[in-house]
């Protein structure tokens, strides 16, 4: 197994993430992550899908989502060629004697600190998923209380867009046209 | 100047000009505004069915017999869901079909009001497509889009949730002069470079096979195919899906593969060195247990979805295009490699393939009480009735038998449900493909198991004039499933007996249902045949009634199986063509 990331351009319609999550569940393909939001085109949005699987059954659910009318496009994205990110909310328990050692974590994972009680501090981090995953690794003797994380997102470096040369709309006539 | 009008009206005048001449449906609460305006329409006829599944068949039917969108209709909640068994058989077999249902008015969506159901929720899953219209300016382009995506590419059912408050608000009636649809582009011509390598693979290879799937009879390619095969002079086998694509008289034609097909078809396929697969998409069914499937055999794959290319089975040439334009310029790449000077050997093939197909050709045995072969039965009908009707199964062994013992000789006179396997699929079916062509014989060959599934809309071809014609395989029982009761459950009949009524003391065997008095009752004639002596008269009686339907109860033994058979989940190489009979294949090693 090997984890792929798609990017996957889909029509802002109601109902289409759940033709793509149940397309998902129907060929037996687990979902990592999933992160949906608008794009720089309001009719477009864009979902970042995180699944583990061999290339072979990645051919198949890639073509699977492709047959869905509402998705526009899908491009796998290369860890070494794209930016990836999480976002880590993390609430941890923390009392006179640990919070500065806590800081000190936080300021070397360049994270920062976005809630703080009397004995606890609530850490905000972003980064890839190793980062994230080494930073809890530290965080955890301190006690964690509660902990949510993002799905991924991901973007292609260098200056090219994932719709230049796509999302070209294919027009047709509709079949059968009858004079009214 | 866009005409004002209520939701309801326009989606009438949507289906109007999207080219709807017959509609299979049902009223009911959520749908009864359309039903208004739908009764003055003069281009639609609407026939009302007895059961939804009935319209979804007939729909199904009528788009099968005839390659145009068939059209069925049904009210929210129950209505709807009762269409999802033929939805789902439409998204299975690839049939070109447009639902339509009624749902609760939009204010009501979500809060479980009556008769409501998340229909699009639903049938996400057995759609190309699915939507659900609560605006009604948006009712025209959606329509128009509908029979689209349901008629291109790979034709599939799709369904349109109108909310009942948007059919009765008034809006303006504006048909779309064209369709913007960003994400749905189905590929019509192949590539060059790949139909010029499959040409290459073909005059190289030395025991080629077209494979030929029901891909080619909904792209109207069966012209194409007949060139493309005489050109090469390969064998064929049509599958379940595409039995008439290719005419079973040609010399060329090996039968059906799969659990059921032909010794040569299967064997041929398994032997082979090369598999052109052209709109068959590896089922199961046809390839027996994958991973022993034509285990030297390179494959070319041609079809117009490209998710089924290497789906199953791993194409070493992929084709992505319409059936139609792959198979014509594959012809044109096959020649010009032949007036290069390069042409396919396949003598020793054919002799190969010419023993096994006279060593094990189809056949069956007379059962030894002198009761009535349901083989005979079937092999008399398509002899009498002859290769321009249309003949439609139901699902189990008379299925079987009627895609072997038929002999089909044009396309789409096979209609069946062969991807979901819907009993009860011949009865609305043979009603919608007779619909759609009122002037052929439509015979449904239906098992008695079947036939009590969706017999009711009998009346509806009695009141609708709709003269079908019905071949009941009765033989009391499930009779698939009590064959695979004999063979793999030690002869331990659970459940499948539907006579269960010994005979009386000194009386004859009660009847239940009567078939004949069923018929009769519907507004049908009723027929009845038990001895061989009588098959050939009945046959003729039922093709001289064509003022109403005919149903035919041909009583025949219990016991027949089909063969020959590839037991499920086994290898090809373990087809038996009888009982414990495996063919003998020595001294044919290639």
């Amino acid at each position: 197994m090997s984890r792929h990331t798609l990017s996957v351009l889909v029509e802002n319609k109601p109902g289409v993430l759940a033709r793509i999550a149940s397309l998902f569940s129907r060929r037996g393909f687990n979902i990592d992550s999933l992160a949906v939001g608008p794009t720089e085109d309001d009719d477009v949005s864009r979902m970042t899908i995180v699944v583990n699987v061999e290339d072979l059954p990645l051919e198949q659910v890639t073509k699977q989502l492709n047959k869905l009318v509402n998705v526009i496009k899908i491009v796998e994205l290369d860890p070494t060629s794209s930016v990836q990110r999480e976002l880590l909310l993390v609430k941890i328990g923390a009392d006179r004697d640990t919070r500065s050692h806590i800081l000190e974590t936080v300021q070397l994972f360049r994270a920062k600190v976005v809630d703080v009680a009397p004995d606890a501090v609530t850490v905000e981090a972003t980064g890839n998923a190793d980062k994230l995953e080494a930073l809890l690794r530290v965080l955890e003797p301190f006690g964690i209380r509660e902990l949510v994380q993002s799905g991924m997102v991901a973007v292609g470096r260098g200056p090219r867009s994932i719709t230049d040369r796509s999302a070209r709309s294919a027009t047709v006539t509709p079949i059968a046209p009858v004079a009214n | 100047m866009p005409e004002q009008m209520t939701g309801a009206q326009s989606l009438v005048r949507s289906l109007e000009s999207a080219g709807v001449d017959t509609v299979f449906g049902i009223p009911g609460g959520a749908i009864l505004p359309l039903y208004d305006p739908l009764m003055d329409s003069q281009r639609i006829r609407h026939i009302l069915v007895r059961h939804e599944q009935g319209a979804g068949h007939a729909a199904e039917g009528y788009a099968s017999a005839t390659g145009r969108v068939g059209v069925c209709m049904a009210t929210s909640g129950p209505g709807a869901t009762n269409l999802v068994t033929p939805i789902a058989d439409a998204y299975m077999d690839s049939v070109p079909m447009v639902a339509v249902t009624g749902q609760v008015p939009s204010a009501a969506i979500g809060t479980d009001a009556f008769q409501e159901a998340d229909i699009r929720g639903i049938t996400m899953p057995i759609t190309k497509h699915n939507y659900l219209v609560t605006n009604p300016a948006d009712i025209p382009r959606t329509v128009a889009e509908a029979f689209h995506i349901a008629s291109t590419g790979r034709p599939g059912p799709v369904l349109v949730d109108v909310a009942k408050d948007a059919m009765q608000a008034m809006t303006e009636f504006d048909w779309p002069r064209e369709i913007d649809l960003p994400g749905y582009r189905p590929v019509g011509r192949p590539h060059g470079k790949q139909v010029r390598e499959a040409a290459r693979l073909i005059v190289d290879s030395r025991r080629p096979v077209l494979y030929v799937g029901g891909g080619v009879v909904r792209a109207q390619a069966w012209a194409e195919l007949l060139s493309l095969a005489e050109l090469t002079g390969l064998p064929v086998v049509t599958t379940l899906m595409a039995r008439g694509a290719f005419p079973d008289s040609h010399h060329q034609h090996l039968g059906m593969p799969g659990m059921h097909g032909t010794v040569a078809a299967v064997t041929a396929l398994q032997k082979s060195d090369l598999i052109i697969s052209l709109g068959a998409r590896f089922d199961d069914r046809v390839t027996g247990k994958l991973s022993s499937f034509a285990p030297g055999a390179k494959v070319i794959h041609a079809d117009i979805d490209p998710a089924e290319i290497s789906k199953n089975r791993v194409a070493d040439v992929p084709i992505v295009g319409d059936a139609r334009a792959v198979i014509a310029d594959l012809t044109d790449a096959v020649r010009a490699e032949h007036e290069a000077g390069r042409q396919g050997d396949y003598a020793a093939w054919w002799s190969q393939v010419d023993q096994w197909r006279t060593t094990y050709p189809l056949g069956y045995e007379r059962p030894e009480d002198g009761s009535l072969a349901p083989q005979y039965v079937i092999e008399r009908l398509g002899k009498i009735v002859g290769p321009d009707a249309v003949y439609v199964a139901g699902v189990g062994q008379h299925q079987m038998w009627a895609a072997q013992f038929i002999s089909y000789e044009k396309p789409r006179t096979w209609l069946n449900s062969g991807g979901l396997g819907t009993m009860g699929y011949a009865v609305p079916a043979a009603m919608g493909a007779k619909a759609g062509r009122p002037d052929a014989t439509v015979w449904a060959i239906d098992g008695d198991g079947c036939f009590q599934m969706t017999n009711q809309e009998l009346a509806t071809c009695a009141i609708n004039d709709i003269p079908i014609k019905v071949a009941i395989i009765n033989n009391g029982s499930l009779g698939m499933v009590r064959q695979w009761q004999t063979l793999f459950y030690n002869e331990r009949y659970s459940n499948t007996d539907l006579r269960g009524v010994p005979a009386r003391a000194g009386g004859a065997v009660e009847r239940i249902p009567d078939f004949v008095r069923l018929a009769e009752a519907y507004g049908c004639v009723g027929l009845r045949c038990e001895k061989a002596d009588d098959v050939d008269a009945t046959i003729e009686s039922a093709m001289a009634v064509d003022d109403r339907p005919v149903v035919v109860d041909f009583t025949v033994h219990q016991d027949a199986m089909v063969w020959p058979m590839v037991p499920a989940g086994t290898s090809n190489d373990e087809i038996q063509v009888a009982r414990d009979m495996a063919p003998s294949w020595e001294d044919e090693e290639a």
